[in-house]
């Protein structure tokens, strides 16, 4: 046990809960991880004027019911963790329904100080609240703040710890719930108390209540606490639950809830807010709505805002991203120059300076990305944009903030399905959410796009733009269509209910997208970084090794003398020179050139990554895929770019440039193994089989288990692998 | 006074609601957000396909889709 005192921050969303985090923590914050849950609940320190606390912010809920993730992480929280005392904000704009949550907190009991925050806007808004007398009424402290600018927070501070020091049991509240079911609980917590059930971590009132409420988790933690209690205890429910519905024709947790917002009512009622302007009048919020979600100029304008989003995430990080990879390139450069050649160099090259340059690549297009969608979820219009979206994507079984995430991925070709995965983070729908982060890498992301377009430039060269387009289309309809499939399957089941909170268009503060945004940024570096490191280096391994045996080298070895010995002995010996050569040194340099690669070529196809290239080509045969092709894939797993330099190695072109790759496009061109079905065959595949690893570490991370990943790494090599294969025997029958 | 269910209603007209007949976690949901019986709310507005809505309810805006409004039954004025 520790001696400092826990606060924790509990909240609805949109109630200025993470600022109020923000401003009294600063930068002294960090991630807490719980294993096996994906929802964050942050920590962070306060120190001022002598008193110093821990601060945990616990996930933004509406109720304690067990439905949602973020609510079970919370119940669990204040059980197990004991924090000394929650600091609850409520929004004074919204008092009532803020409430609501405030008074599952009293009927658990906690010790709770009310913080009523942006009382500022509120004043605004025409509502005043005498919160001496809402303080008075439901025996809390309530201290009115200001979390944006700070007001009134010290104080807070200060009241709440004070309050830990004078309250250390939790006590709950008496609500009434109506007759029937006020001596239901009075039988059900006497049954509980005799039998000491659960009392250790939970009051008894609090376990009656859930009971009557049937509450999953609390009755699963029950039943396994003392089976034979809680059946008699369910039998009393089942009890009262059927003398209610014939009497009043409802269920018990309705006629609970119904009561708690009546208590709140009955509170409020006793002038604690006092309107000095009608409260249906038009505020500045809802004019904006009548034009943001107009029904004609609301599309076109969240289309300009995504298509804005998307720009400034990937035109403004190119240039960082150009930074990032000179620098690797440079740091490459400065390790060929100094390192002695083999395969400790090589590994280092290929394997380590090119992985982490590959996860810091991604570092820039992740922040513009996170600061992007901070800004459009603190100002209040993503959610605009799900309200808008929601019925189209509900068609696959999605929710409308699912098209963020496509969008980001390469929804408009040349995205990031790594930053896509990630920005899943804002649906709160469990099944949603899951059925687009396993969607989203179906999308044209930038990687794919100079392989689509060396394939389109050398088979379809007459209409391009058209061809690139018809991809984008072809991604979007396949990602949808693959979400209906999985929602119908593995991810079957109800809609997660859609009712979503339409919070007033605010300012975000400059400091909290910045805290947002940083924070995300980390935790990638943190968790895809390692991950990404060691599968990197298993790449390169596999591609040089083994290596070829002697007897082979050294036939090219001779190869190489014999050139060199033929060609004049005046001759500069160091390839530096040739340039300032004669013809006959440029025809010697050529030469061993050739042979270089014709040895690349060898050795990879000699590579574990050769072998299965090869042992592949028993299927692959299908949608029409030689050795080459197929080494190319595997080594697309690495990063999509990839095939292209993989492919020019197998065709014994040497080191091609992904973004100028006129040579390796004419060589396929010619080359009669490749025709125009073949092409269209592979570019579909690249479009759809399994997302290159990075993509694979974030999805693992996101969906909280290796399990989806490998299901994300099998079903679209498996989607892809049929269409292809339909493809190329569709179309060699036809043409 | 009729009842009629929350999908009928027009834009920006308003009523009392008098009974929600969803139970399980789309019950919860809805009356997490303070729609319960006796909660007056008016209809702001709906999105560009009609679906879903969005409504005024205790100061706060919030949407539903046109499926889970059918469960809400309100009150409103014969106009």
């Amino acid at each position: 046990m520790r001696n400092e005192l826990t606060i924790a921050l509990a909240g609805n969303p949109n109630s200025g809960k993470t600022t109020l985090f923000n401003a009294l923590t600063g930068a002294r914050q960090h991630v807490g991880n719980y294993p096996g849950v994906t929802v964050d609940t942050k920590e962070g320190s306060y120190t001022k004027g002598g008193l110093s606390c821990r601060l945990v912010d616990l996930p933004g809920i509406y109720s304690l019911s067990p439905y949602s993730e973020e609510e079970v992480v919370a119940r669990d929280y204040l059980v197990n963790q004991r924090p000394g005392v929650i600091i609850n904000i409520v929004d004074a704009s919204n008092l009532e329904r803020n409430l609501y949550l405030s008074c599952q907190f009293m009927e658990m009991g906690v010790p709770m100080v009310i913080a009523l925050n942006m009382v500022d806007a509120a004043k605004k808004r025409g509502i005043e609240i005498d919160h001496e007398r809402l303080s008075a009424l439901i025996g809390l402290p309530v201290c009115p703040v200001v979390a944006r600018s700070g007001q009134g927070i010290t104080e807070l501070m200060a009241t709440a710890i004070a309050h830990a020091q004078e309250h250390d049991k939790w006590q709950p509240a008496h609500i009434s719930y109506g007759d029937d079911l006020d001596a239901a609980m009075l039988d059900l917590s006497t049954m509980i108390e005799e039998g000491g059930f659960l009392t250790r971590d939970y009051p008894a009132r609090w376990t009656a209540l859930k009971y009557l409420e049937k509450d999953d988790r609390h009755l699963e933690i029950g039943a396994k606490e003392d089976h034979a209690l809680s059946s008699r205890l369910l039998e009393k429910v089942e009890q009262v639950a059927r003398h209610l519905e014939q009497t009043v024709g409802s269920e018990p947790d309705a006629m609970i809830a119904d009561h708690r917002y009546g208590f709140i009512k009955s509170i409020l009622k006793q002038n604690v807010v006092h309107r000095t302007m009608d409260p249906d009048r038009l505020y500045m919020s809802d004019r904006l709505d009548n034009v943001l979600t107009n029904r004609f100029a609301g599309p076109l304008i969240m289309l300009l805002v995504l298509l804005g989003l998307y720009n400034f995430t990937f035109t403004y990080s190119a240039l960082p991203v150009a930074w990032s990879a000179t620098f690797f390139s440079w740091l490459g450069g400065v390790a060929d120059t100094f390192l002695a050649e083999g395969y400790f160099k090589s590994m280092l090259i290929a394997g380590v300076i090119d992985g982490i340059g590959g996860v810091l690549g991604f570092v820039p297009l992740i922040m513009f990305m996170f600061f992007g969608i901070a800004l459009l979820e603190d100002t209040g219009y993503l959610a605009r944009v799900a309200f808008m979206m929601d019925r189209v994507f509900r068609i696959f079984g999605l929710h409308g903030s699912s098209v963020m995430a496509y969008i980001i991925s390469g929804g408009i070709a040349g995205g990031c399905a790594v930053p896509g995965v990630m920005a899943t983070r804002t649906l709160r729908s469990p099944k949603e959410r899951m059925a687009t982060l396993l969607t989203v890498p179906f999308m044209n992301c930038g990687a794919k796009l100079p392989v689509l377009a060396l394939l389109v430039g050398a088979f379809f060269s007459e209409n391009q733009a058209m061809y690139m387009f018809l991809f984008t289309l072809l991604a979007w309809l396949m990602a949808l269509l693959a979400a209906k499939l999985l929602r119908l399957t593995v991810l079957r089941g109800e809609s997660t209910p859609f009712v979503l909170e339409l919070p007033p268009y605010r300012f975000p503060t400059f400091k909290g997208l910045l805290i947002h945004t940083w924070e995300k940024t980390w935790h990638y570096i943190k968790k895809a970084g390692t991950v990404i490191l060691g599968i990197s280096i298993l790449l390169w391994a596999m591609m040089t090794f083994p290596g070829l045996p002697d007897s082979e080298r050294q036939v090219f070895e001779n190869q190489r003398q014999e050139i060199i010995r033929q060609a004049s002995p005046q001759l500069p010996a160091s390839p530096e020179d040739a340039g300032q050569a004669g013809p006959e040194a440029r025809a010697m340099q050529k030469d061993l050139l050739e042979v270089a690669n014709a040895e690349a070529e060898k050795a990879l196809r000699y590579s574990v990554a050769g072998r299965i290239g090869t042992a592949l080509e028993k299927i692959s045969w299908l949608p029409g895929f030689d050795w080459r092709t197929n080494i190319a894939l595997v080594g697309g797993f690495a990063a999509k770019e990839v095939i292209i330099s993989t492919l020019a190695t197998s065709y014994s072109l040497g080191e091609v440039d992904p973004e100028a790759s006129d040579s390796l496009g004419e060589t396929l061109a010619k080359d009669r193994s490749w025709d125009a079905v073949k092409a269209l065959s592979v570019i579909i595949f690249v479009m759809f089989y399994a997302p290159c690893f990075v993509t694979v570490a974030c999805i693992v991370k996101e969906a909280g288990s290796w399990k989806w990943g490998l299901f994300s790494m099998t079903f679209n090599t498996l989607f892809a692998f049929l269409l292809s294969t339909m493809v190329y025997q569709v179309g060699s029958r036809l043409f | 006074m009729t009842k009629i269910s929350l999908r009928e209603m027009t834009k920006y007209q308003s009523g009392v609601i008098t009974a929600v007949k969803a139970g399980g976690e789309l019950g919860q949901r809805i009356r997490d957000m303070g729609l319960v019986p006796g909660t007056e709310i008016s209809i702001r507005g709906r999105a560009p396909l009609y679906d879903p809505v969005a409504l005024r309810v205790m100061g706060g805006t919030l949407s539903l889709r046109n499926n889970e409004a059918d469960y809400i039954e309100v009150e409103v004025d014969d106009a």
